[in-house]
């Protein structure tokens, strides 16, 4: 009888082991899958002309990705310029004045409501107030919804990591009679420096992969352009173009530019994690 | 500082400093709290922005709009129930799917790992979450449809579409895209989310409680089901809400092997569409007028049931964080 139940206790035991093995196998197995395809289509695309090359025409032979890639770039640079300054300041509002506050505290719920939220919603409402306003798609548009993406993120991470920074730091500083936004600026946001950073660079890599926002915001455009009033070729809507087209050296530069975005993305993050160890 | 002319004599040269500082402190406050309050601001838009440009098909269709199902361009008659059918669907089969091995990992990471091999696996499936979601959708279309069309869809057919009732879910030609594959895509894109708040909130458990479990001669298995399960319950409920609220606003993924049909079949192979894939198909081509608009009340629908989603995960989340703080 004891036996029996010991027997069975030992044998789910073992059931469900080999199961949750099984489970972390199976997503291994999963992602080394993306990345070998992604490597094997990816470099197989990639030549000189894939940097040097603006879009191909429907048809025609050839081509790159040049403007595609010039496009994200401003669009994702002056993004960061844009949202950088919006997180950090509300995250500096957050730790260090509202605190407890309530409108502190519905802030950051909608944060994280923000952090989740479907991005093609994000890039519909940049629409209406935006293109639908001015009347024509544009690299500013596009700028907009990305910023939108990435205050939140930058938000959480500066809040979160100015609270590491230990409180006796702030009474020093208060000792010596600094005003509080001296103090905030100069001597907590510099300790947190470096958590600060793995924010933005978490929010440049998430921003750099998002495609829906930019459906409607940015567009593309078929040839080289850097004016942010224009609507403006990026990767992520060129490669989502090029894959659904039905020529074959479209489908070929889309996994190039998957390849990069992807190396570009997940480099982004490996170089968060590397900041953010140097600090902890 | 509001104390500080309390018996202190201060020269005005020193006055002067405070008042100057008074100021700066005064401005670099309001000025984070219009940043921190921007955030507000941008939901309060959104919804406003929503609800102004989807009037027009709100106003013409009523709220049978989120329940009929015709969705005909060219005779203008919109619903919503196609898609919003669609949105659901491949959510939750996704996370019936994506749940138990989420789970899998979870337990496999926390309990059975070996410790040298606990980072970088972790840091494995949190570089699952970071790849961009049009990276999923190109793998689903290239790679995963006709190989899900040529073995897996066929198989299901000869075993499971021969049971009675639940048969019907898992008939028609084998065509790869279909509701079926946008769900597995999505379960593949949910489970770093899933795994990784799971890890953490199995992380906060009490070794003690784990130890006492094991020092009474309990197994792995038994601890994790019946001591570390009950104790982060409602973290483990927050993630797969925050899972749930993830696939049902995906996009990218979704829209390259959901098939983009405006129908409701029983069968889960027969394409279908869901609220982000169909902005993200006609958008484009959307004249102003009711199609425009109907596509904005899509949106409506899509923001409102993420929101709700989204909410109910971060109140269990916080709840775990709460009960966190009391018991450490």
């Amino acid at each position: 009888m004891e036996i029996g139940i010991y027997n069975k206790r030992k044998r789910s035991n073992r059931i469900g082991l080999t199961l949750s093995m099984f489970a972390m196998v199976l997503g291994m197995v999963v992602l080394l899958w993306i990345l070998f395809i992604l490597f094997t289509k990816g470099f197989a695309a990639l030549s000189i002309n894939f940097f040097t090359e603006s879009t191909p025409a429907a048809g025609s032979a050839g081509g790159g990705l040049a403007n595609a890639m010039v496009g994200s770039l401003m669009m994702v640079t002056s993004c960061t310029l844009i949202s950088t300054p919006i997180g950090v300041l509300a995250g500096i509002y957050l730790a260090e004045y509202g605190d407890r506050s309530k409108i502190a505290s519905i802030t950051r719920f909608v944060t994280d409501i923000m952090l989740s939220a479907p991005s093609i919603v994000i890039g519909l409402f940049v629409y209406a107030i935006y293109v639908a306003q001015v009347k024509h798609f544009s690299g500013w548009a596009g700028t907009l919804a990305l910023a939108l993406l990435a205050v939140p993120v930058i938000l959480k991470t500066t809040e979160n990591m100015l609270r590491l920074v230990p409180g006796t730091l702030r009474e020093a500083a208060y000792a010596l009679g600094a005003p509080k936004w001296k103090v905030s600026l100069s001597v907590i946001l510099r300790a947190a420096k470096s958590g600060v950073m793995t924010g933005i660079l978490l929010a440049i890599a998430r921003v750099s992969g998002e495609t829906a926002p930019l459906l409607f915001t940015a567009l593309n455009n078929q040839f080289f352009s850097s004016n942010m009033n224009k609507p403006m070729s990026n990767l992520p809507v060129v490669i989502y173009q090029f894959a659904l087209s039905p020529y074959e050296n479209w489908v070929n530069l889309a996994w190039g530019g998957a390849l990069l975005i992807t190396l570009t993305v997940l480099g982004l993050n490996i170089l968060a994690r590397v900041f953010f160890r140097e600090k902890s | 500082m509001t104390g500080m002319s309390s018996g202190i004599q201060l020269t005005p040269q020193t006055a002067k400093i405070v008042r100057i500082q008074r100021i700066q402190d005064f401005l670099f406050h309001k000025l984070t709290l219009f940043f921190a309050s921007l955030v507000l601001i941008v939901l309060a838009g959104i919804l406003i922005s929503l609800i102004i440009t989807s009037w027009p098909a709100l106003s013409e269709f009523g709220p049978g709009f989120f329940f009929s199902s015709e969705w005909d361009v060219v005779n203008q008659k919109f619903g919503g129930l196609t898609s919003i059918y669609g949105t659901l669907v491949t959510a939750v089969l996704a996370l019936l799917m994506a749940v138990p091995i989420s789970f899998g990992i979870a337990v496999f990471l926390t309990e059975m790992c070996p410790s040298l091999l606990r980072r970088p696996l972790g840091t494995a499936v949190e570089l699952l979450a970071a790849v961009p979601s049009i990276i999923y959708g190109m793998f689903g279309l290239f790679v995963f449809a006709p190989l899900f069309a040529e073995y897996v869809q066929p198989a299901l057919t000869s075993t499971l579409g021969q049971v009675p009732v639940i048969g019907a879910l898992f008939t028609g030609a084998p065509n790869g895209i279909g509701l079926l594959c946008a769900a597995l895509i999505l379960a593949f894109m949910v489970v770093p989310f899933i795994t990784s708040v799971m890890r953490d909130v199995f992380e906060i458990v009490p070794p003690v409680l784990k130890e006492s479990a094991y020092g009474i001669g309990c197994t792995t298995w038994e601890v994790v089901t019946r001591i570390v399960l009950p104790y982060t319950q409602a973290g483990v409920v927050g993630g797969i809400m925050l899972g749930l609220g993830r696939a049902l606003g995906e996009t990218m993924a979704v829209t390259f092997v959901i098939g983009n049909a405006h129908r409701i079949k029983a069968s889960l192979f027969a394409p279908g569409s869901s609220i982000a894939s169909t902005l993200a198909n006609e958008f484009g081509e959307a004249e102003p007028g009711l199609h425009y608009s109907s596509l904005f009340a899509l949106g409506l629908a899509l923001f409102i049931i993420t929101f709700i989603v989204l909410s109910a995960a971060k109140w269990m989340l916080v709840r775990m964080e709460k009960q966190k703080g009391a018991k450490s």
